[in-house]
């Protein structure tokens, strides 16, 4: 088991966001979490890469527990976050941003080959680097973020709500792109409001509702499964 | 003509002294939004370094202002350093407001404490000469010289700044500190050490007050008293907001704009050099509360 999640609750001041959450992801795969907005998904994703804390539970990470650990640790130990909203730095110029995603790598050496990866995913970002990534398009954004990620080269990667903002023909392109990450081995654990995407690439899928998880399954089965269509799958 | 090219010049020598402090006010503002109020007095801090040192060095080096202005700006950063650690650090994820008044509490200590008898003592101190005084003259007709100390102040202040310019745009460090200005939660999922950065900040900033220490004081000749800092860190904080606070090349901008619109009121009359400042300030509250060259940033929820 990669990410071992049980029993978390995270507060934010007194509103309990999330309550006793459990699940696992297992090396390889792609799982994804749906619900639908404030259901606690960006918050399940802040609470593993240490940007929030749970007050109670534990999360394992490759046999470590990290629930206490800070996140740029984490980071360091092998999860990148793709935050929602991309959180790109705006002042830093494309180049920049991917520079400082090498805070986590302690092997330097592999950066140059991983940056000519990163290019060949996103031949826009090579186009770009010297702009600044504030002035980029909304798509070239989220690019970026994921690009930025992949710099880390972390075996585990977080995607929160990667479609976000996107025209429909780039939905299509970053989630071409997570299947593509994917195979090249790393694991993913996606969280995303547009569930008929997510639940089509993923292998595995949870349902988050205000702020507990009420199914679980494999993905093809929480497409079929009538509750879920009726509320995440528009019938 | 002569007289005009004179203030010029002396605005620029002023100016420069301005920037190395405003430096410090805006990067520490930039990352950890909080005004250092104690940065003036980290400036006095490095303008007595000189006094004590010059000697010292003197003794040791023959020359006396390279080690001075460089162990001074090692001292100041190092007392920058302690200072969050102790004062502001302990503060983080309060409100902005306890740190506010934790840095005014620090500023007050700081003078008073250098005043101590037993410390640096309340009196006027005449500054040890660590450069050979003289004047390069310019132009005869228009009566017009530049000391060299003027050279002096303005050169080391340029090469600090480029240095300075360097280490933000081109080195990892650099980078860090802007991503973590921007944006501190997202630059810890980069592998920042947000503790880290927040402490280059602290030391850089008041490594270059430091320096302006050493300048300050090799300029006019005296230090009058421990609490030297306030007007020259009061203007440099104008100056840092002028230029748009957060933003380095706005905090250059606005010291010499500030000193050359100084040097020009005091031509006029003494106490106007003083009253400029203020009008300034009003000015671009007024006018462009962002700054010459600041943006303005809505505030995060």
């Amino acid at each position: 088991m990669l990410l071992e999640v049980r029993n978390i609750d995270v507060f934010y001041g007194s509103i309990r966001a999330l309550k006793d959450v459990s699940f696992t992801v297992e090396k390889g795969e792609i799982v994804s979490i749906i619900g639908a907005n404030g259901a606690g998904k960006s918050t399940t994703l802040r609470a593993i890469s240490g940007i929030l804390r749970a007050s109670s539970g534990s999360i394992i990470y490759d046999g470590h527990d990290i629930t206490h650990t800070p996140p740029h640790l984490i980071a360091r130990m092998g999860i990148s976050q793709v935050p929602e909203g991309r959180g790109i730095f705006g002042n830093l110029t494309v180049q920049e941003n991917l520079d400082v995603a090498l805070s986590s790598v302690k092997d330097k050496k592999t950066a140059g080959p991983n940056q000519d990866k990163v290019f060949s995913l996103f031949p826009r970002l090579k186009e770009r680097r010297r702009q600044i990534s504030g002035t980029l398009s909304g798509g070239e954004q989220q690019m970026l973020a994921v690009g930025r990620g992949l710099m880390q080269n972390n075996p585990f990667m977080l995607l929160d709500e990667p479609s976000m903002g996107l025209s429909p023909v780039l939905v299509e392109e970053i989630f071409g792109i997570i299947v593509e990450i994917n195979r090249l081995g790393k694991t993913i654990l996606l969280v995303e409001q547009n569930a008929f995407k997510a639940l089509s690439i993923a292998h595995r899928g949870y349902v988050l509702e205000t702020g507990s998880l009420v199914l679980s399954g494999a993905a093809a089965e929480l497409r079929n499964n009538p509750d879920v269509k009726k509320a995440y799958l528009g019938g | 003509m002569g007289q005009f090219l004179q203030q010029l010049i002396n605005g620029i020598q002023i100016g420069s002294i301005y920037a190395l402090i405003a430096l410090g006010y805006t990067m520490v503002y930039g990352i950890v939004r909080l005004i250092n109020f104690a940065h003036a007095d980290i400036f006095m801090f490095g303008a007595y370094m000189g006094f004590f040192l010059a000697p010292v060095m003197t003794k040791i080096f023959g020359g006396a202002f390279i080690p001075t202005i460089i162990a001074a700006m090692l001292i100041t950063g190092l007392l920058g350093f302690v200072m969050e650690k102790l004062a502001y650090r302990p503060l983080r994820y309060k409100s902005r407001l306890s740190a506010l008044i934790t840095a005014l509490g620090v500023s007050i200590f700081l003078e008073n404490f250098c005043a101590l008898p037993f410390v640096f003592g309340p009196a006027y101190r005449a500054f040890p000469d660590l450069i050979v005084a003289g004047n390069l003259p310019i132009s005869a007709s228009l009566g017009l010289t530049i000391p060299y100390v003027l050279l002096l102040d303005v050169g080391v202040s340029v090469f600090l700044m480029v240095l300075l310019f360097w280490f933000v745009n081109k080195t990892l460090i650099g980078k860090q500190m802007r991503a973590v200005a921007f944006d501190k939660p997202t630059a810890s999922l980069m592998g920042i050490n947000i503790d880290v950065v927040i402490s280059t900040a602290f030391i850089v900033g008041p490594a270059l007050a430091g320096a302006g220490g050493i300048l300050y004081g090799t300029t006019y000749g005296m230090l009058g008293s421990p609490f030297l800092g306030i007007w020259p860190g009061l203007k440099a904080f104008i100056a840092a907001v002028l230029g748009g606070i957060g933003n380095i090349p706005g905090a250059v901008l606005g010291a010499y704009v500030m000193g050359i619109s100084e040097a020009f009121a005091t031509s006029v009359n003494s106490n106007l050099g003083y009253g400029i400042a203020f009008v300034i300030l009003i000015g671009i509250l007024l006018i462009r509360p962002s700054g010459l060259l600041g943006k303005f940033m809505p505030e995060k929820v």
